[in-house]
C-alpha cells in the first residue's frame, strides 16, 4: 500500500497519511537502502527477555541504534554480551512500526575482545575432535559398579578435590583415591594436567578417572578446552568423569569424558555407589540365600527358614527405621550355618568318601564311617544291629 | 606398568557379588542334594561375610601420586 502512494499527496491536510503508512514506507525504504551489515559498536542497556529475545542498544561516541537479536539467532552464542563489551554485529537495518523505531536485527555478534577469539579457538579445535571421532557418543563407555582406586586429577587445593574427598568418604569409603596433583589454571596449566594424566596411565588398577575443578571465570576454566588437554582425556585407558566449572560451563574437556557432571560433587556420587544401598543388597541376598537352603532340606531347614524369617524381620524393621547400617547381619547369618547347627548337638556322618549317610541301611555292621561335630571330625564304627 | 603399593585386584567387590548372586540362584533354582545345598550355603556365607567385611573395615584413603625426577611413580598419602 505504501508504495503505491502518491509521495506528493500529503502537501495537505487532506492527502495526510496514516501512521501506519508512514512507517511501513520508512521500513521499506530503510530495507530497501541499507541491506544487511556487519557494523561495530559498544553494547550498551543489555537485557534478556523471558521470551529468550535479546535487547540492547549499540553506540558509539555521538549515535546509538536500538538492536534486537531473536533466541533463534542467539541461542548459538556461548554467553550473552555484557554492556561495555566491544562488538561486530551482523545485522538486517529496519523499522519497527510499532514502536515507529529504527533498529538492527542482529544475526550474529562477535565480541572484539578475547572472549570472542576464543571462541573461535574452540570451535576449531571441536571440529578437529569431532573429525577424529572423539565426540562420538558411542565411544562413551559404562562407569564400573564398585570402583576400588579412584584417580582424581585436579588441584590439591582447591574446594573441588575437598568435595570429592568428603562425598567419597560419605558414600563409599572403600575406595582408594589417588590424587594427581596439578595446577588447573594459569599459563602453563596445560602443560601440567597433560602431565598428569600421562602419569594417571601408568597407575595399575584404576577404575575410574575424575578431572576437573571448581567455578571460575572463562578465562579460568579456559585450560580444560585447550584440544591437547581434550586429546589427553580422550585418550584415558579407564572411563573418566569430566566436572569443570559449574552447570553452565562446558568445555572440550567435558565433551569427550565419557560422563559430564556438572559439579565435582556430582562427579564424585557419579562414581560411586551408596555403601547403605549395597548392604541392603548383601542383606537382601543373605535372606534369599537362607531361604534356597531351606527350600532344599527338610524339617531341620523349615526351623532354620523360621528363626531366618523372625531375623529378617528384624534386621527389615531396622532398615525402615534407620537405613544406615547393617551391623552383624553376616554374623547372624553365620548362626544359622550347618556348622553351628552341629553346634547344638547335631551330627553329621559320612562314610570314607564323604557321602552323607542318612538311612540305617547305610549303616552296615562295622562300616568305618566320619562323624562331624561341631569342634571336628570323629572316626567311629557301626556296631551289631 | 610400574608398580602400585596397593595390590588389590580390581573388580574383585564386584565379582564377590556375582558370585553370591550365583550361589543364590543355584539354590533357588536347582534340585540339589543336601550336601550339595550346604556347600552353597557355607561358601555363601562366607562371600557375604567376607562383602560385608570389606564395605565396613574400610576407611577411605586419599593418596597422591607423584613423579620422581627419574620419571618413576611415587605414590605417598596426602594430607590436603
Amino acid at each position: 500500500m505504501g508504495q503505491s502512494l502518491d509521495l506528493f499527496a500529503a502537501v495537505s491536510p487532506e492527502g495526510a497519511w496514516t501512521v501506519t503508512q508512514v512507517t511501513r514506507r520508512a521500513r521499506a525504504v530503510v530495507e530497501g537502502g541499507l541491506l544487511p551489515l556487519w557494523v561495530r559498536g559498544e553494547i550498551s542497556g543489555f537485557k534478556a527477555w523471558q521470551s529468550g529475545h535479546w535487547y540492547f542498544a549499540l553506540r558509539d561516541r555521538s549515535a546509538q541504534i536500538r538492536c534486537v537479536m531473536f533466541q533463534k539467532d542467539n541461542r548459538r552464542l556461548p554467553a550473552p554480551p555484557q554492556d561495555g563489551m566491544q562488538v561486530f554485529l551482523f545485522a538486517r537495518p529496519t523499522v519497527w512500526e510499532e514502536k515507529g523505531e529504527f533498529r538492527l536485527t542482529v544475526v550474529d555478534l562477535l565480541s572484539t575482545e578475547a572472549g570472542g577469539l576464543w571462541q573461535l579457538a574452540f570451535e576449531k579445535a571441536k571440529a578437529a575432535l569431532a573429525k577424529d571421532g572423539l565426540l562420538d557418543p558411542a565411544r562413551k563407555r559404562a562407569l564400573p559398579r564398585y570402583p576400588l582406586r579412584i584417580a582424581v586429577v585436579t588441584s590439591p587445593d582447591g574446594a573441588a578435590l575437598r568435595d570429592i574427598i568428603a562425598v567419597t568418604a560419605r558414600r563409599w569409603p572403600v575406595a582408594e583415591l589417588l590424587v594427581l596433583p596439578t595446577r588447573v589454571q594459569g599459563e602453563g596449566a596445560e602443560q601440567e594436567i597433560c602431565a598428569a594424566l600421562a602419569l594417571l596411565c601408568r597407575v595399575e588398577g584404576l577404575d575410574v578417572a575424575i578431572i576437573g575443578r571448581g567455578g571460575g571465570s572463562r578465562e579460568d576454566l579456559w585450560t580444560f578446552n585447550h584440544e591437547r588437554v581434550a586429546r589427553a582425556v580422550a585418550a584415558l585407558p579407564v572411563p573418566v568423569i569430566s566436572a569443570v566449572g559449574h552447570e553452565t560451563d562446558v568445555t572440550l574437556c567435558d565433551l569427550v569424558a565419557d560422563v559430564r557432571a556438572p559439579t565435582p560433587s556430582a562427579a564424585a556420587e557419579a562414581a560411586t555407589p551408596d555403601r547403605t544401598d549395597v548392604l541392603a543388597e548383601l542383606a537382601h541376598l543373605g535372606a534369599r540365600l537362607a531361604r534356597g537352603l531351606a527350600g532344599r532340606s527338610g524339617r531341620v531347614a523349615e526351623r532354620l527358614d523360621r528363626t531366618f524369617d523372625r531375623l529378617t524381620g528384624t534386621v527389615e524393621r531396622r532398615l525402615e527405621r534407620h537405613r544406615h547400617e547393617l551391623s552383624g547381619l553376616a554374623g547372624r547369618l553365620d548362626a544359622l550355618s550347618p556348622l553351628k547347627i552341629l553346634e547344638r548337638g547335631y551330627a553329621l556322618a559320612r562314610d570314607e568318601q564323604g557321602r552323607v549317610l542318612k538311612r540305617v541301611v547305610q549303616f552296615s555292621s562295622g562300616l568305618r564311617f566320619r562323624l562331624r561335630v561341631t569342634d571336628g571330625e570323629v572316626a567311629a564304627r557301626a556296631g551289631e544291629s | 606398568m610400574a608398580r602400585t603399593p596397593s595390590a588389590r585386584e580390581p573388580l574383585s567387590f564386584a565379582q564377590q557379588l556375582d558370585r553370591l548372586e550365583e550361589i543364590v540362584r543355584r539354590l533357588e533354582g536347582q534340585e540339589l542334594d543336601l550336601d550339595e545345598a550346604l556347600k552353597l550355603f557355607e561358601e555363601g556365607i562366607e562371600r557375604l561375610r567376607e562383602a560385608r567385611a570389606r564395605l565396613t573395615a574400610a576407611e577411605a584413603q586419599v593418596k597422591q601420586v607423584l613423579s620422581d625426577q627419574a620419571g618413576h611413580l611415587k605414590v605417598e598419602d596426602f594430607d590436603g
